[in-house]
C-alpha cells in the first residue's frame, strides 16, 4: 500500500496523474509538465513536498554533534537561518543532502529526502551512540507530524503576502534567501523558509500535516491573480535539472562525493573534523578522478536520459562516463543532462558524444547551471 | 474520454492504421498521446525500411521517458511525417491528423483485417 500525504484528495480533485515515488503515491503532473514548468518560471507554482523527511535535533550538544555529522559550517548559522549541507560517509560518499535550519540556540531542524528517511536516521543514531553524545543530543523523527508545501516562482511573494500576511510584526514576504520565520496560521504552527529547488525565488512552508490542505487551498485561492498552478514531480525535476541542483540517487549517492558532484562550496574546509573530512580533503587536494558535468545536446537530437553512455570524441573516442540525469529543457528547447565522467577527459566548451539507442549524438560541455533567474 | 474515430483500425499497443489503397498511414491514438504526456521528440523509421507487425519501429520521447512504437502492419516505409521533426507536439494536439508517423506499403492487405475495430479498441481502453 502506497503512502499518501494529507493533500491526496486535493490532487485527485485537481485531476493529477499519480505515480509511485519511493513508496509514496504522488502527483507527477496536473496540467502537464511543460505547462507547469513554464508557470513556475513566469508566475508561481505550488508543490506538495509533504513526503519529505523532517527531523529535529536538539540539546546542549546539538551544535557540536551536527558539526561532526555534516559538511557545512553549522557554527555560521544564526537563529532563523538555514543552509544546504551534506551528510557523508567516512569515504566521502553521501548519506543524504539536506537543508538544516537553526530554529533556536539549541534546536535545529533538518529537511531530508523522502527516500532517505530510514538510512539517515540509522546513520545519525549510529554516530550519536558511537561518539557517546549521551543526553546532550536528541534526534527525533518528526516526519509523521510535520510536512511541507513549496511555493516557487517570480510571483510567489505576492501570493505569500496575501495568504499569510505578517507574523510577530515581521512581514514574511520580506524574508531573504536562507531565512526561516516561525508563526501561526489558522491556529497551526507554521515555518516559512526562503529556499527552494527550482532556480526561482521561492519558499518552503512547513506545517503539521493536518494543516496542509487548508494551507494548499488558501495558496491556490489567493494566488489566482498571480497565475499560480499546482505542479507535480515532473516539473520539479525539469526545473531542478535546468538549475543543476543535484537529485539524490542520481548526482549524489553513497558512491558519489560532494567534491565529485561539484558541491565543494557546501563543504566547510576550514572547520574541524567531521565524518568524511579526510577523504574529501584528499579528493580536493589531489583532484577527484570523476566529476559531474553539464552537457547540452546539439539541437535536433533525441533527449538524453539518465544511464546513457557518454563518449569522448576524436579518433581515440571511448566511453568516459554516463548521464546521471537528462531530459529536454523547456527553457532552452533542447536536450540537457548532467553526467558523471572522468575529470581529465572534458573541458567547458568541448564536444562529447551521447549514445542514444546505439547511435552517437553530439553534445557540448557547458558551464552550470543551464538556467539562472534574471536579476 | 479519449477520442477513438470510427473507420480506422487499431493495434493493442495503441497505434492506429488508416488504409488508403495498398498503403497504410500509421500514428498513435489519442489515448496513447494522453498517457505519454507532452511529446518532445519522435524518432521515425528510415524511408525504405522494412517494418514487421508487432515489432518496434519508432520511438516517442515525452518529457519524462522514451517509449517504443510498434508497427501494426508489415511492409515497407514509403513516407514519414517531416512535420514531427520541428514540432513533435503535433502528436499531442492532432494525433489522428497532422501528428501521423509514417506510411507503409502493405505486404498483405489481409493483415489489416486482424486489427481491432474502433469498438474493440474503445473496450480495451475502458471507454
Amino acid at each position: 500500500m502506497l503512502k499518501r500525504t494529507t493533500l491526496f484528495s486535493q490532487h485527485q480533485r485537481l485531476g493529477a496523474r499519480l505515480v509511485d515515488f519511493g513508496g509514496w503515491e504522488m502527483p507527477v503532473q496536473y496540467s502537464g509538465i511543460l505547462d507547469e514548468h513554464q508557470c513556475v518560471r513566469r508566475h508561481a507554482g505550488l508543490f506538495d513536498i509533504a513526503h519529505m523527511g523532517q527531523v529535529a535535533v536538539s540539546g546542549p550538544k546539538a551544535e557540536p554533534f551536527l558539526q561532526a555529522l555534516l559538511t557545512n559550517d553549522v557554527g555560521r548559522l544564526q537563529i532563523g537561518q538555514g543552509q544546504y549541507t551534506l551528510m557523508c560517509l567516512p569515504d566521502g560518499g553521501v548519506v543524504d543532502d539536506l537543508y538544516l535550519y537553526r530554529l533556536e540556540q539549541d534546536h535545529y531542524w533538518l529537511v531530508i529526502n523522502a527516500s532517505r528517511v530510514e538510512p539517515d536516521l540509522v546513520w545519525m543514531r549510529g554516530r550519536q551512540q558511537e561518539s557517546n553524545w549521551g543526553d546532550g543530543v536528541t534526534v527525533r523523527d518528526e516526519s509523521g507530524t510535520w510536512g511541507a508545501v513549496a511555493i516557487q516562482g517570480p510571483r510567489c511573494r505576492e501570493v505569500l503576502e496575501r495568504a499569510l500576511g505578517r507574523w510577530n510584526g515581521e512581514r514574511i514576504v520580506e524574508l531573504s534567501k536562507n531565512r526561516i520565520a516561525t508563526g501561526t496560521f489558522d491556529g497551526h504552527p507554521l515555518r516559512v523558509a526562503c529556499t527552494g529547488y527550482t532556480g526561482e525565488d521561492g519558499f518552503e512552508v512547513m506545517a503539521p500535516h493536518a494543516a496542509l490542505p487548508v494551507l494548499w487551498e488558501n495558496f491556490l485561492a489567493q494566488g489566482t491573480d498571480a497565475g499560480i498552478k499546482p505542479c507535480g514531480l515532473g516539473a520539479r525535476d525539469s526545473l531542478r535539472l535546468e538549475a543543476c541542483y543535484p537529485l539524490y540517487g542520481h548526482e549524489l549517492s553513497e558512491t558519489i562525493s560532494p567534491v565529485e558532484a561539484g558541491l565543494g562550496f557546501f563543504v566547510a574546509w576550514k572547520k574541524g573534523s567531521f565524518t568524511g573530512a579526510e577523504a574529501l580533503r584528499a579528493q580536493k587536494a589531489e583532484g577527484a578522478p570523476r566529476k559531474i558535468i553539464a552537457i547540452k545536446m546539439v539541437a535536433g537530437s533525441a533527449p538524453p536520459r539518465g544511464g546513457y553512455k557518454v563518449w569522448s570524441t576524436g579518433p581515440a573516442s571511448r566511453p568516459i562516463g554516463e548521464l546521471t540525469s537528462g531530459g529536454v529543457s523547456p527553457t532552452l528547447g533542447t536536450g540537457i543532462g548532467l553526467a558523471l565522467v572522468e575529470r581529465a577527459s572534458v573541458e567547458i566548451g568541448g564536444p562529447v558524444g551521447v549514445e542514444i539507442r546505439g547511435k552517437r549524438y553530439g553534445a557540448e560541455v557547458v558551464k552550470k547551471p543551464f538556467y539562472r533567474k534574471p536579476v | 474520454m479519449s477520442n477513438v474515430p470510427d473507420g480506422l483500425k487499431y493495434a493493442k499497443s495503441h497505434e492506429w492504421v488508416k488504409v488508403e489503397g495498398g498503403a497504410a498511414v500509421v500514428g498513435i491514438t489519442d489515448h496513447a498521446q494522453h498517457e505519454l504526456t507532452d511529446v518532445v521528440f519522435v524518432e521515425l523509421p528510415p524511408l525504405g525500411a522494412s517494418v514487421k507487425a508487432g515489432a518496434p519501429c519508432a520511438v516517442v520521447e515525452s518529457v519524462k521517458t522514451a517509449s517504443d512504437i510498434y508497427s501494426p502492419v508489415t511492409g515497407v516505409v514509403r513516407a514519414v511525417n517531416p512535420a514531427l521533426t520541428g514540432n513533435p507536439a503535433l502528436v499531442n494536439s492532432d494525433p489522428y491528423g497532422e501528428g501521423w508517423f509514417f506510411r507503409v506499403e502493405l505486404a498483405s492487405a489481409d493483415e489489416v483485417a486482424g486489427l481491432l475495430s474502433s469498438d474493440s479498441y474503445r473496450a480495451q481502453i475502458g471507454g
